[in-house]
């Protein structure tokens, strides 16, 4: 494959939403499966690590005490997770065992709409989970409002961003397992070290520099926490100027990878 | 009536290897097109340039006078396909997947309701509205993929192995409904591996064995061209070999396994000779078929 067609603009129409809303109709014929592990997620992790683990945290890290500054991390880490997996695992059985996509693209819509429209749906099953997560919070008094609104958008765009790095891996990967390397050597390391069960000042300067630089979950976690707990810095500027370009980019590369992949 | 496709000198190629090696056919608007050919001879391929969801490599095809590089959206609107490997929706039932389905083409849901269960009346599936598609026979799956690729209203059907791996019952209704497209005026290319269902709903077919069209034509008029009337069917050994060599030289003959295929003009005096001269014992004389062309054509040989 050549560099120029990995980066070609996608061919892209409304069309894309009636994928999205396919999905959309699978999804709510499922709700109870679907809803369940967004609310009782939460509920665990902020019981056993925030009000458990955390009753020996005694210290405040900046300013706050240790389930105020665990939860907004478990919002970002619901984000990743919700897209990431529906745009790996959940688009790959689409694509491979059930064959969605080619009995899509027999009609008037193309690859490039079906790719998108599936990291749409991964994007919106993000803003599902933390939305829900967001209330649990919230009854725990863990949240600040108005600004702990901001969640929503925020789980939109950074969900986009997890379906494309997603989607990537899922038009690259030869079988429904080798998904199984991506998730091991790519999430569950950015799932603890992104300042999410800990603060990022606590690693040394050079790796701090460098998650900042690299590490996708980092500036999901940041937004999250800023807006939950009501204090929104000018530096976040750069966080979402992250999130918005790599998404960006990594969008027309699932597209490329993916027409690649489909279009023999 | 009118070429509804056209294809001129025609390729497809992966890397090295050439799936479909610069054809040249034509579909006329409202007949039955056949693609036969052995696995691998291009045959699915070629249907896929068609409907534009694979680009060719070069030559030229043209779908009711578009280019299918430059109009594959308004080709794929007036085509309606039924694929080899079924890809209805698990995830649905049969009502809702052709209702997903037809939002696909922008069908109001008035109207994909409307055409919806009036296809699932024609295609015997009324009854089956509800059902979720897992729990469909391979029989109600086939022809509920009939009934999804008519849902756009196409003039062109493409049937990809339409009754493969089902029952003789399944078989013969999908026939009947086929032959009921047909009459309506709709195009219909269809890819099969079995001839007689090729004699049987093919106004024309072509025979295509590595990436090559070698015959093309009605399937009667085929079997007439190319073999002769008759098939008489011996055990092989080398005294009939011998005998056939000597007494009826010029006969085309074909082996298959053990039986030595006689193919001729006459089958009364060759297998009077036969019994009389080569001291044949048992015999089989049938009618051609589509089949021995086929095979003649293609050869014997198992492709993998």
């Amino acid at each position: 494959m050549k560099l120029r067609e990995l980066f070609a603009l996608p061919n892209v129409g409304l069309r894309s939403l009636e994928v999205w809303r396919r999905n959309a109709k699978v999804f709510m014929k499922t709700y109870r499966v679907n809803f369940i592990p967004p609310i009782i997620e939460p509920i665990l992790y902020l019981a056993a690590l925030g009000f458990g683990l955390g009753f020996f945290v005694k210290e405040e890290i900046n300013g706050h005490p240790y389930p105020e500054f665990l939860a907004p991390a478990l919002i970002a880490i619901t984000i990743m997770n919700s897209s990431f997996f529906e745009c790996t695992y959940a688009s790959f059985v689409r694509m491979y065992y059930q064959r969605t996509f080619d009995a899509i693209i027999a009609t008037p819509l193309n690859v490039d709409e079906v790719i998108t429209g599936e990291m749409l749906w991964g994007a919106t099953r993000s803003v599902i989970s933390a939305s829900i997560m967001l209330v649990v919070i919230t009854v725990f008094g863990l949240a600040s409002y108005p600004l702990a609104l901001l969640v929503v958008p925020l789980a939109f765009i950074g969900g986009l961003l997890f379906s494309a790095l997603g989607m990537c891996f899922t038009a690259v990967t030869p079988r429904i397992d080798t998904l199984n390397y991506p998730t091991s050597l790519f999430i569950t390391p950015m799932f603890l070290v992104s300042g999410t069960f800990f603060p990022l000042s606590l690693l040394p300067s050079a790796a701090q520099t460098l998650a900042n630089a690299v590490v996708p979950l980092v500036h999901v976690v940041d937004i999250s926490r800023a807006a939950t707990t009501g204090d929104l810095q000018i530096n976040l500027l750069w966080s979402l100027a992250w999130i918005i370009v790599v998404t960006a980019v990594f969008f027309v590369i699932a597209v490329n990878l993916m027409k690649h992949r489909l279009i023999v | 009536m009118a070429d509804i496709i056209t294809a001129e000198k025609l390729a497809k190629k992966y890397g090295e290897l050439v799936a479909v090696d610069g054809i040249d056919f034509s579909v006329k608007e409202a007949e039955v097109f056949g693609f036969l050919g052995p696995n691998g001879a291009g045959k699915t391929t070629t249907m896929r340039m068609i409907q534009c969801v694979s680009p060719k490599t070069s030559g030229k095809l043209l779908v009711a006078g578009l280019d299918v590089d430059t109009n594959p959206r308004e080709i794929k609107r007036m085509i309606g396909v039924s694929p080899q490997e079924a890809n209805l929706d698990p995830d649905f039932s049969v009502i809702e997947d052709l209702l997903v389905y037809g939002r696909y083409f922008k069908l109001s849901m008035e109207e994909a309701k409307k055409s919806a269960d009036r296809l699932l009346e024609f295609f015997q599936l009324e009854g089956k509205r509800d059902m979720a598609i897992d729990k469909l026979s391979g029989g109600m799956k086939r022809r509920l993929l009939l009934a999804r690729s008519m849902l756009n209203e196409p003039r062109i059907l493409i049937l990809d192995e339409p009754t493969v791996g089902l029952d003789p019952q399944a078989r013969h209704l999908i026939w009947d409904l086929i032959g009921k497209l047909k009459e309506r005026g709709i195009t219909i290319i269809l890819t099969t591996h079995y001839m007689e269902e090729a004699a049987r709903l093919c106004d024309r077919i072509v025979i295509m064995d590595n990436g090559k069209i070698l015959a093309e034509g009605n399937p009667n008029k085929l079997v007439k061209r190319y073999i002769a009337s008759h098939v008489i069917e011996v055990k092989n050994s080398e005294k009939v070999t011998k005998c056939i060599k000597n007494q009826l030289d010029g006969l085309q003959t074909d082996l298959a396994g053990d039986d030595l295929h006689i193919f001729t003009n006459e089958p009364k005096e060759t297998l009077s000779m036969l019994l009389k001269d080569c001291g044949v014992e048992s015999t089989t004389v049938r009618e051609s078929t589509l089949e021995d062309v086929f095979l003649k054509l293609t050869g014997r040989r198992l492709r993998e």
